[in-house]
């Protein structure tokens, strides 16, 4: 978009310094300040035009100096033009905005997935890798990075301001958000939907550092395992192999590579398998029965939590064509970008029930 | 038009007091009103009114009937298997009965034929009462067999269909626990409609001893069309509630 | 821009008095007031209960300005704070905003400007107001008992399964005020449609009527899904049922569907009535016809229509899919344009107009530039991509407070200052007056103008606490409501005054056109000794100098 002109550096560095202003410390912040600009523009404009409208018609035309009115009915032409230039304006903003949400929700296929649970009052972040982080998170730069949200209780938002990115937290159900950080530093995160008492409580720190400051931190902060070795473990508690173990008279499908495929149900539907899915899939099995197989899967509603399911998803991710490999898996490697994001153009969320 | 200019038209004030003592010739003419047409016009619009305001009340509930309905097709028509055919047309019947009683009522009045007016107001609100009979009867049978949503639902009918002697597929446990939200709009819609029904019931009786006074019998017959025209608009609603929540995947040959 | 020039005419104050018999002297003693059926005494009696309700609801304002002073949470406990915008917000929106022009300007003016003697329904018009205070009077008691903080906006499953306050007192409350409301519409409209006098044709009405219209329609249609949906969440509360509650099979986005089902059209239900009560200020005031009559009649019902199809621009980081988010999106830019058209046409009434600058032109001007930037505020947040760094922050909270409080509010002060005169007899002092227009204006700007810059730095809303560095931005904006909080309450006490010492109005004190105006002040019960036969057009500033030049005044 060509927009990081000195003058556009210029400009937002000074609003900045001047507490007026957030920072941009993001890939897309540019994108988001140059529609703000362009519309607090197309504002100043428009309120301008109508308050010199006004002064000038109030002080030209007060009683003092034309004590007699004209009556006029009206004027096509102008109503017409006072109806098509906004329009036209309004429109473009649409456009532009259009365009933008796209880009914020939409992420590219690269991204590192880090998994938050939103909870009555405070922010879980999960990295992959087994680090755990309670109102915070720690994120390398330059790196895009997604979240994979889901609340515990009520809605909560989730919100940093100075990447300009914020979704929904929804109890039920995945959203996702994805964000490159730029700077290294701290920047507030807020809970922004109303949740209860503490809702002003929810609120941490991302720390965006360099890449290698940010390998450092995660060998730093890991708790041994990574999630894929606690969902693996969880599998196996849970009694999940007893049908899903790969043989081939197994009463349940196979879930090496599963993840990331189209898959058949019973009713002939064909569905992406992602997070969402395979978290439904746990909690609502008889609506996500696998073509050629029966349904009688146990549903596990109430029976394991948010993180114990984003374990499990994790795991069935990590899982090709053998049920075994998290014995091999190495600590220190544990830090592994996720199998890549399914893109086939399927909002992540709107997955069928 | 003031009472302290002159008037440039004197003519009109006279015509306009010469009307003012044709007008107040009804009992029930309202002054505000200009003529007892007006009247009757505003009265039966407002009623139309306030129906629409009322097929947007039961809208809300119809939209989230539709969404759950669509994701827990199979929960919603098992356990609408469990409604009762019989009583559910013996109500609709009963329903369109009262409303055919509800119309007759209403050319009773414009006929000015007192007696029948009564008679059929009468039978109006028998039927109606008669509607909310079954209907208790069917909610107690929902209470004995613990499918009343909230802490004492019982899912085991749905699981196991046949260690209880019906003939249903079973559905999966957690399938099973979706019927609860059937069975909530169930209570739901039709507890609304008969909170309806009642409140209708509750204004026939002030009707039938009106009528019985003679207030409907000389002409002024608003209130009794404006009536029916609540009456026949909660019969619709019932309309379709039946097949919604009894009738959803009912085969003739099942 | 000082002019001394002035359109004010009251008769000779050495003789004048006020007329003998009117609909408030008419009859006496308490119960004729508490069981009248006069729409005129009914717009009374609505005045003062939502007087009273506004303040209670600006002290909730105050008290949260005033916590907001510091970053820590130092005044209240969190608890209490989150009490504090919930009733602020329950008593601004359902118990003042909503019913503020038309259950009382309306309820008064409306039959009269059609030329009919009373409303369609005034018994109705009673029990509209009865249903108002009885869910008042169950606010004020969910406050007593202890308070609600679901936030106004009720988010399942927060207020079906998380909170143990008096949800359900304030729910039942706001649903009974909801009724309250679809009566008025109703009359509103079977008024409008069957009791206009002779002559009386749609596009000889007062623009007034047309915006009365228009925000009916939508307390008609809109008002009870707002009551199916807080049947729903009081049902979820008592039984437990999963309607909203996704662990038992229920999505929470289907109350929020729901609830914005309404509460968009709601707050078009708020400000239209505003609307049509600045084209009656700003057409007196220029003593002109407003411009582009039927482009602003059009207008309102234009926004009537489309504001009911742009609910889920409050949901558009919610969850709902990409692609119904485009179409919210691209129907909010719609809605936009007649609000903007309406806006032109105002200011273009003032071309060639003769105008002066009594107190309810200068609000109506401090609507035009407040709502003119509320407005185009709104247009940020129907921006997809923008809406995602504004939503649920300050900024939202500045848009709202912009057009409800600058728009609204100050339309609604306009209105009552333009028609006290009308609905009392007499006159209130000018210079305060103004006064308290421009204090009102100065201190809305120094109280929400910083609002937007902290949305836009990201301060969320219903925030008890906040980072150090929001400080300033949040003390400028308390101070700026200190100020606003002075210009409401100078009206109460000169309005007040007038009432006993103000000086007579007479008929018509603005000269203005309109049949409210030709009539005594205060009005006849009847309000015309005979219906009127409408022979002009509305606004017609010529027929009134015709008529003015053959009165025969007379003396008493």
């Amino acid at each position: 978009m060509g927009i990081s002109s000195v003058l556009w550096q210029f400009l937002v560095k000074w609003l900045h310094s001047s507490a007026l202003f957030p920072v941009e410390a993001s890939t897309i912040a540019p994108y988001t300040d140059a529609l703000y600009f362009f519309l607090v523009a197309v504002s100043l404009v428009g309120l301008a035009f109508v308050t010199i409208l006004i002064f000038y018609f109030s002080l030209r035309y007060r009683k003092d100096k034309h004590p007699v009115a004209v009556q006029i009915e009206g004027s096509t032409i102008l109503e017409a033009t006072w109806t098509i230039i906004p329009l036209a304006i309004f429109l473009v903003v649409f456009v532009w905005g259009g365009l933008l949400y796209f880009r914020i929700y939409n992420p590219p296929p690269n991204s590192m997935n880090i998994y938050v649970v939103g909870k009555q009052w405070m922010w879980k972040a999960e990295h992959p890798g087994g680090q755990h982080e309670i109102n915070a998170l720690h994120i390398p730069v330059g790196q895009p990075i997604q979240l994979t949200m889901i609340s515990q209780d009520v809605f909560h938002s989730f919100s940093i301001p100075d990447f300009r990115v914020k979704r929904e937290v929804i109890p039920g159900r995945y959203s996702t958000v994805w964000f490159q950080a730029t700077d290294p530093g701290t920047y507030h995160i807020f809970c922004t939907q109303y949740c209860g008492t503490l809702h002003s409580g929810m609120i941490g720190e991302v720390t965006a550092m360099s890449a290698a400051d940010y390998k450092k931190w995660l060998d730093g902060s890991t708790s041994g395992t990574s999630l894929a070795q606690n969902g693996e473990r969880l599998f196996a508690s849970m009694g999940c192999n007893a049908c899903h173990n790969g043989n081939a008279t197994a009463r349940g499908p196979n879930l090496a590579g599963v993840y990331g495929s189209k898959l058949t149900l019973t009713d002939g539907s064909q569905v992406l398998v992602n997070d969402a899915y395979l978290r439904d899939a746990i909690l609502n099995p008889s609506q996500h029965v696998t073509a050629g197989y029966a349904p009688i899967m146990p549903t596990y509603q109430g029976q394991i939590s948010e993180d114990g399911l984003i374990d499990l998803v994790e795991y069935i991710k990590q899982l090709q064509s053998n049920y075994r490999i998290q014995q091999t898996f190495v600590t220190a490697d544990s830090n592994q970008a996720s199998p890549t994001t399914p893109s086939v153009g399927t909002n992540q969320d709107s997955v069928k029930p | 038009m003031d009472n302290t200019v002159a008037t440039e038209h004197p003519h009109t004030h006279e015509t306009a007091v010469h009307a003012e003592h044709t007008h107040v010739s009804l009992p029930q003419h309202r002054h505000h009103f200009e003529t007892v047409e007006q009247q009757r016009e505003a009265g039966s619009f407002g009623m139309w009114l306030f129906l629409l305001t009322e097929i947007m009340f039961f809208g809300g509930l119809f939209f989230a009937y539709l969404l759950y309905r669509n994701w827990y097709y199979d929960a919603f028509f098992t356990a609408s298997n469990q409604l009762s055919i019989p009583l559910g047309t013996a109500n609709t019947a009963i329903l369109i009965t009262s409303g055919f009683f509800m119309a007759l009522a209403v050319w009773c009045a414009e006929v000015r034929k007192k007696d029948m007016l009564v008679w059929t107001l009468i039978l109006t609100t028998v039927f109606g009462i008669a509607f909310l009979g079954i209907k208790y009867v069917e909610y107690h049978e929902k209470w004995e067999k613990h499918h009343i949503p909230g802490a004492h639902f019982d899912i085991s009918e749905f699981v196991n269909p046949a260690a209880h002697g019906i003939k249903e597929k079973p559905l999966p446990p957690d399938m099973a626990q979706r019927t609860q939200v059937f069975f909530f709009l169930y209570f739901a819609m039709t507890g609304m409609h008969a909170l309806h029904m009642i409140i209708g019931v509750g204004l026939l009786f002030w009707l039938i001893w009106r009528a019985r006074r003679g207030d409907f019998s000389a002409g002024y017959v608003a209130p009794i069309e404006n009536f029916g025209l609540y009456w026949h608009f909660v019969d619709i609603v019932w309309l379709f509630l039946f097949p919604l929540l009894y009738l959803i995947n009912r085969h003739p040959l099942h | 821009m000082s002019s001394t020039a002035t359109i004010v005419s009251l008769p000779d104050q050495a003789t004048a008095r006020l007329p003998k018999r009117s609909y408030l002297n008419n009859e006496d003693g308490l119960l004729s007031w508490l069981l009248t059926g006069d729409h005129k005494r009914i717009a009374i009696l609505y005045l003062i209960s939502i007087t009273f309700f506004f303040f209670i609801g600006g002290a909730f304002a105050g008290l949260i300005r005033l916590e907001l002073l510091t970053p820590q949470p130092d005044l209240v406990a969190a608890d209490t704070y989150n009490k504090f915008f919930t009733m602020h917000g329950i008593i601004m929106v359902f118990l003042f905003l909503v019913p503020s022009v038309p259950a009382t300007i309306g309820n008064f003016l409306i039959p009269i400007m059609v030329g009919a003697k009373d409303l369609a329904f005034p018994k109705i018009n009673l029990l509209s107001w009865y249903l108002y205070v009885v869910g008042g009077i169950m606010v004020l008691a969910a406050l007593v008992l202890g308070g609600v903080d679901t936030g106004w906006t009720f988010t399942t499953p927060l207020s079906t399964h998380y909170l143990n306050t008096h949800v359900i007192t304030a729910a039942l409350a706001i649903f009974v005020a909801g009724f309250s409301s679809i009566f008025t519409g109703l009359n509103f409209i079977v008024t409008i449609h069957r009791m206009r006098c002779p002559g009386m044709t749609w596009f000889r009405l007062p623009l007034f009527v047309w915006s009365n219209y228009a925000a009916s329609l939508l307390m008609v249609l809109g008002t009870p899904v707002l009551a199916i949906t807080l049947v729903l969440v009081l049902l979820e509360r008592v039984f437990g049922i999963g309607v909203f509650d996704p662990t038992k099979g229920g999505d929470p986005l289907l109350f929020q569907h729901l609830f914005w089902f309404y509460s968009h059209p709601a707050v078009y239900i708020m400000i239209l009535p505003g609307m049509g009560v600045i084209s009656e200020i700003i057409s007196t005031f220029s003593r002109k016809r407003v411009f582009g009559y039927t482009a602003v009649a059009f207008s309102s019902v234009a926004i009537a229509l489309f504001g009911f199809f742009v609910w889920a621009h409050h949901m558009f980081i919610m969850g709902v899919s990409n692609y119904s988010a485009l179409v919210f999106s691209l129907l909010t830019m719609l809605v936009a344009v007649p609000s903007a058209i309406k806006v032109f046409n105002w200011a273009f009434t003032l071309q060639k107009g003769s105008i002066t600058f009594e107190t309810p032109m200068l609000y109506a001007f401090g609507f035009l530039g407040l709502f003119t930037i509320g407005g185009l505020t709104g247009v940020f947040l129907g921006s997809l991509g923008m809406d995602i760094h504004l939503t649920e922050t300050y900024f939202i909270v500045a848009h709202f407070h912009f057009v409800m409080v600058g728009g609204m509010l100050m339309a609604f002060l306009s209105g009552v200052h333009f028609w006290w005169p009308k609905m009392t007899g007499r006159m209130y002092p000018e210079s305060l007056s103004k006064l308290a227009a421009v204090t009102t204006f100065i201190g809305f700007i120094l109280t929400f103008m910083p609002q937007f810059i902290l949305g836009y730095l990201g301060m969320p809303r219903r925030y008890h606490a906040y980072p150090p560095e929001y400080q300033v931005l949040n003390v400028l904006s308390t101070a700026g409501a200190t100020v606003l909080g002075v210009g409401y309450m100078l009206p109460l006490l000169y309005l007040g005054w007038s009432l006993k010492y103000g000086a007579i109005a007479g008929d018509n004190p603005w000269q203005a056109t309109g049949l409210e105006w030709q009539i005594q002040s205060p009005p006849l019960t009847e309000n015309f000794i005979e219906i009127p036969i409408m022979d002009h057009e509305a606004y017609d500033y010529e027929w009134l100098e015709q008529k003015q030049k053959n009165e025969v005044t007379t003396v008493g």
